[in-house]
């Protein structure tokens, strides 16, 4: 099994070579869309080097579970219920959502995942 | 003004490869203009000529039933510039097809000097969604038919190529 440092490696090539961003601006913290420029255009490109790079298959919406968030079951006034919150976490084992929980606003989900949390998918789906 | 940078295909290997001749020549108006006294082939115009073979690779699989947009270039160099009489073979090759989006591998070149290589993502717009701009990529590529930009020679295997199979069914759908 890749070591954390070999996944972050591998992570780290996948989202320079897909955003065109330097190599020490791709930081475990660095949002993706925030602080490394993502659009939902390269999510696609993104998920397909990850897929290569690590010769994994990556269903659609199990990165980035973006059903929940367009669900009306889960989505009161713009934000996030409970209900919503606890599919969201159950769905997103591998992602930090303490920060998005305090203000579940579904406008801000695009900014929560972080390379870390990307990381830890990846490792997830080699373990 | 028709929108097209390409001369022909030359090459068309459904879902996997296509190959694009552009004959650059002076009586190109742009030419004289970029830039007088010192006529070169914009490198930006080159790679919409290479967004357009992969484009038209990536939408034939699709029977021409989604629209095919260049979405973005993660990488792009170019090693020397295009003069009047060259003629540039573009080489696309695809990396992967999704629903929503693809990716394919394009290469320049002049003879056997590779002059530019890049890497090009499209984002697809579906079947059913805007009817005008589909309609509009409909037009486009029954222009490409007409101007005899499908008519390949012979294919990569060295046979007689027919045309496309996606461009048949598009025109039996649109007959």
């Amino acid at each position: 099994m890749a070591s954390e440092s070999e996944v972050f490696e591998k992570v780290r090539t996948a989202l320079t070579d897909a955003l065109g961003v330097d190599d020490d601006e791709v930081v475990p913290t660095a949002t993706l869309v925030g602080d490394l420029g993502a659009e939902s255009i390269d999510f696609l490109d993104i998920v397909f080097r990850l897929e290569k790079a690590f010769n994994v298959k990556i269903p659609r919406g199990e990165l980035f579970p973006d059903d929940i968030l367009t669900n009306a079951q889960y989505v009161k006034e713009g934000k996030l219920t409970a209900e919503g919150m606890s599919e969201l976490k159950k769905r997103m084992p591998f992602a930090d959502l303490s920060r998005f929980e305090q203000n579940p606003l579904v406008k801000d989900f695009g900014n929560q995942l972080t390379v870390q949390d990307m990381c830890r998918y990846v490792a997830s789906k080699l373990s | 003004m028709r929108w097209i940078w390409i001369d022909r295909f030359v090459e068309f290997e459904s879902g996997k490869r296509a190959v694009a001749l552009k004959n650059v020549t002076l009586a190109e108006d742009h030419l004289h203009d970029h830039f007088p006294g010192w006529p070169v082939m914009p490198n930006s115009l080159i790679t919409e000529g290479l967004a357009q073979t992969g484009g038209l690779l990536i939408g034939e699989s699709f029977d021409f039933e989604k629209k095919v947009v260049l979405a973005r270039i993660p990488k792009a160099a170019y090693h020397f510039a295009v003069r009047p009489g060259d003629q540039l073979h573009y080489t696309t090759e695809v990396e992967y097809v999704h629903e929503d989006g693809s990716m394919v591998r394009a290469t320049s070149r002049v003879g056997d000097r590779v002059q530019a290589e890049m890497e090009i993502v499209y984002g697809h717009i579906g079947a059913g969604t805007s009817a005008p701009e589909l309609s509009e990529q409909k037009s486009f590529v029954f222009t490409m038919k007409l101007l005899g930009i499908f008519d390949v020679g012979r294919g990569a295997n060295g046979a007689r190529a027919i045309e496309p199979p996606g461009l048949i069914r598009f025109q039996e759908k649109v007959a």
